[in-house]
């Protein structure tokens, strides 16, 4: 009796060395994937003055779109907090509710920007334009990429919280899924810091 | 990065308000043309920095007495990799920019 009490220990501390495992192995992931959004950051700073006589950032860019979309990812990264909390607070519920929310705000912020992208290419100013424009599509388009993909992860994330509850493994789930949500926020400060307010300036 | 001590309610929401201000004052300076020039790249500059050491410290829970040391050489290596391919690539670029003019 007491031999598997002591196996269930070791098994579950096991379990919980791997999960620390995992969680250490996205934030390496994460790391890189902050060198990758960096060099196309370089990349288009290095681009942004040649509009090859297309449509400059000046006329392109409106800044108050550009809040509203900061806005719904700002506000999605702090829903998703409220979902980590009731998660430590075990009450999936709250979970799943935080998290359709955190998801909606994450669909409406790439609403908002495949409007943008619509709305540019219907004026004429595709990615195939200019290099300014090739490097703005790369850079803003990998980034909401990741959104979309973030945005799967919740989607699967809040059916697993439903269908298996807040087991050990669902929580790390969750707590790395939100590593990866607010890096996403943190990605977006260097877009419009980089892209939007110099472009308008 | 939770490893330690749950985070509260309000961690999250003086991390969200910290960030709306940061985000707030270089809007308003572009918007209102407050500043321009040089003036206008710094607050912006130094808006952006704070504002990810804000979501870095209230939203991802780095910090030096929780936070692994082995997450906390990663963030640091990323960020000098960072610094050597993204400042020597504008550097190049530029420089190169100036000799074609």
């Amino acid at each position: 009796m007491t031999n598997t009490l002591q196996q269930e220990a070791v098994l579950a501390h096991e379990e919980q060395k791997s999960l620390e495992a995992r969680e250490f192995g996205f934030w390496v992931y994460l790391m890189t994937d902050a060198i990758i959004f960096a060099l196309l950051f370089a990349t288009y700073v290095v681009l942004s003055n040649n509009s090859a006589a297309g449509p400059t950032a000046k006329e392109l860019f409106d800044l108050r779109h550009t809040a509203s979309e900061t806005a719904l990812l700002l506000l999605s990264s702090l829903t998703f907090g409220f979902a980590t909390i009731a998660m430590h607070e075990d009450r999936a519920g709250q979970v799943v509710k935080w998290l359709v929310i955190s998801v909606g705000l994450g669909l409406g912020f790439l609403a908002m920007e495949l409007v943008e992208f619509y709305g540019m290419i219907q004026k004429g100013a595709g990615p195939e334009v200019s290099g300014f424009l090739s490097a703005f599509f790369t850079l803003v388009g990998t980034h909401g990429l990741h959104v979309a993909f973030g945005s799967i992860g919740i989607f699967v994330m809040i059916g697993q919280v439903l269908s298996k509850g807040l087991t050990l493994p669902v929580r790390s789930r969750l707590i790395r899924l939100g590593l990866f949500w607010h890096f996403l926020d943190i990605v977006w400060i260097g877009i419009f810091s980089v892209v939007y307010l110099p472009g308008v300036m | 990065m939770d490893h330690s001590e749950i985070p509260s309610r309000s961690t999250y929401l003086n991390g969200f308000f910290l960030a709306v201000v940061l985000t707030a004052i270089p809007f308003g300076i572009v918007w209102a043309e407050l500043l321009t020039g040089t003036a206008a790249y710094v607050v912006i500059a130094v808006a952006a920095v704070l504002q990810v050491m804000v979501h870095l410290v209230f939203f991802l829970h780095m910090n030096f007495k929780s936070t692994p040391g082995e997450n906390m050489f990663f963030l640091a290596f990323a960020g000098v990799l960072i610094c050597i391919m993204v400042g020597g690539s504008l550097w190049i670029m530029i420089d190169l920019h100036h000799r074609m003019m």
